[in-house]
């Protein structure tokens, strides 16, 4: 029997079956990490973020000042390719961890670099800012989560699109166009609050005059080069961060309130972690968000025994990834079923009176 | 004042230096709060931006972080610091009698 279509609207079907089956801003499963070295996990420090943050900037720096050293040679591709990379995937992590303010200690810094991600990666600080707490409230339940990279039926058009974030970016240009305007769509309304909407005007707005100078300059240059190095990488630079983005939740359950089952956890290069931000432990921070990202391989080898197994690699991902997307077309209703390791605590969700976070053993 | 208004949360030694924790009482739910420099504090016991319990979350100096979203609050005063927490929290007054932390419910 076919499964029904499903409405991944947030304003839509499948947003009031969530709430009546009680999968809204329900309790999810958390494993059980004694609180002593919970709050060691959780516990901030600018150092690391400060060094990587460093790194970055100067990285870009380096690319970006060769790729106009070189602009109009063939050498420029594969350097702007890099710099794209940098300027944009790795945009992706650093917006994500920023958003949570778990990146840094210090708040302004968080704030800062969140901003400069959200630009890179053409995200509205403040919209996504709050379709992702949404993502975390809700994730992966249909109706509810915003950010659901692959709805079912997969649409592999849509999926090649956002290769170089054509369907994705022309959207967002769309809404920061409309936001500009001091209009919200009304799926936005949902999310974000009345009190926290004039923020969203003011971002489109701003973004709007930075793009205005960028645009000006290339038009009074005659040339590529401004837009190569601000704005056109959001598009050129995506690859990489969809390529890790996928492996987060593509082909797993939906409708679930055990993030071991939705989520996975991919081991991956020194070179990628840097860029992802060990974003690729995402059981791990998906269950326990306010552990900053450099802790999230301590907290991996503290919860290992309760999770599923990790792959290895990228590629052990995708080689579960494609197929299950593929079946997805056919078979809308079909997911990959993580399997719990024998030492892994099993978790049957029940309505509880309030939102309770599971209180770990000592 | 009425002496019965005043309930006993919980005992010093439960709750580290820049720590938080549960306590229930009559259907309510609250979060004690003891900072580094030993006071204190207490609040409704749930992120005021989706409901989830602030004695999961981290105390950093004299704010509490929801661990859901990281919405923040000042454990002082209820006042909310961050988003995606824009509502703020209501605060109890919490005393230390002994070995006891007494926290006083309406």
């Amino acid at each position: 029997m076919a499964a029904a279509a499903r409405d991944y609207r947030l304003t839509g079907a499948d947003d009031r079956a969530a709430q009546e089956k009680g999968l809204a801003s329900a309790v999810w499963y958390a494993s059980p990490i004694p609180r002593k070295q919970m709050k060691e996990l959780m516990r901030r420090t600018d150092g690391p973020a400060v060094r990587d943050t460093l790194i970055w900037f100067a990285s870009l720096a380096v690319f970006g000042g060769l790729g106009c050293w070189l602009w109009g040679t063939w050498w420029a591709v594969p350097v702007f390719a890099i710099y794209g990379v940098l300027y944009c995937s790795a945009s992706d992590s650093r917006w994500h961890e920023c958003g949570h303010g778990t990146a840094f200690k210090t708040r302004w810094m968080n704030d800062v670099v969140y901003q400069i991600g959200s630009f890179f990666v053409l995200r509205q600080p403040t919209v996504w800012r709050w379709s992702h707490a949404r993502h975390h409230t809700d994730t992966i339940i249909v109706g509810r989560d915003p950010e659901i990279g692959v709805p079912r039926p997969p649409s592999l058009f849509g999926i090649l699109l956002n290769v170089f974030a054509i369907r994705s970016g022309l959207r967002e240009w769309r809404s920061v166009l409309r936001h500009a305007t001091g209009r919200l769509a009304p799926e936005e309304a949902s999310f974000i609050p009345a009190m926290e909407q004039w923020k969203v005007f003011r971002d489109a707005r701003i973004w709007l005059a930075i793009y205005a100078v960028v645009i000006g300059l290339a038009i009074g240059l005659r040339s590529w080069l401004p837009l190569m190095l601000v704005g056109l990488p959001s598009f050129y630079g995506a690859w990489m961060y969809l390529m890790f983005g996928l492996t987060q939740h593509a082909g797993l359950a939906e409708d679930v309130l055990d993030h071991r089952l939705n989520s996975r956890t991919v081991y991956m290069n020194p070179i990628f972690r840097f860029i992802y931000w060990n974003m690729n432990y995402h059981v791990e921070h998906h269950m326990f968000p306010m552990v900053p990202y450099h802790a999230l391989p301590a907290l991996h080898a503290a919860m290992k025994a309760d999770t599923p197994e990790p792959y290895p690699s990228v590629l052990a991902a995708y080689r579960e990834i494609i197929p299950a997307v593929l079946r997805q077309r056919r078979e809308p209703g079909y997911c990959v079923q993580r399997a719990l390791p024998p030492t892994a605590r099993p978790w049957t969700p029940a309505p509880a009176p309030v939102n309770a976070m599971p209180v770990a053993a000592e | 004042m009425s002496e019965e208004t005043w309930v006993t949360a919980c005992r010093v030694d439960d709750v580290d230096p820049e720590d938080v924790i549960r306590f229930d009482h009559d259907g309510r739910t609250f979060a004690i709060y003891r900072t580094e420099d030993d006071g204190w504090y207490a609040t409704d016991g749930l992120c005021t931006h989706e409901k989830v319990h602030l004695a999961g979350g981290l105390v950093m100096g004299t704010i509490i972080e929801c661990p859901k979203h990281n919405g923040r609050f000042d454990l002082r005063s209820g006042e909310a610091k961050g988003p995606p927490a824009c509502i703020d929290l209501r605060t109890y007054p919490v005393r230390v009698e002994g070995d006891a932390v007494l926290l006083r419910v309406a």
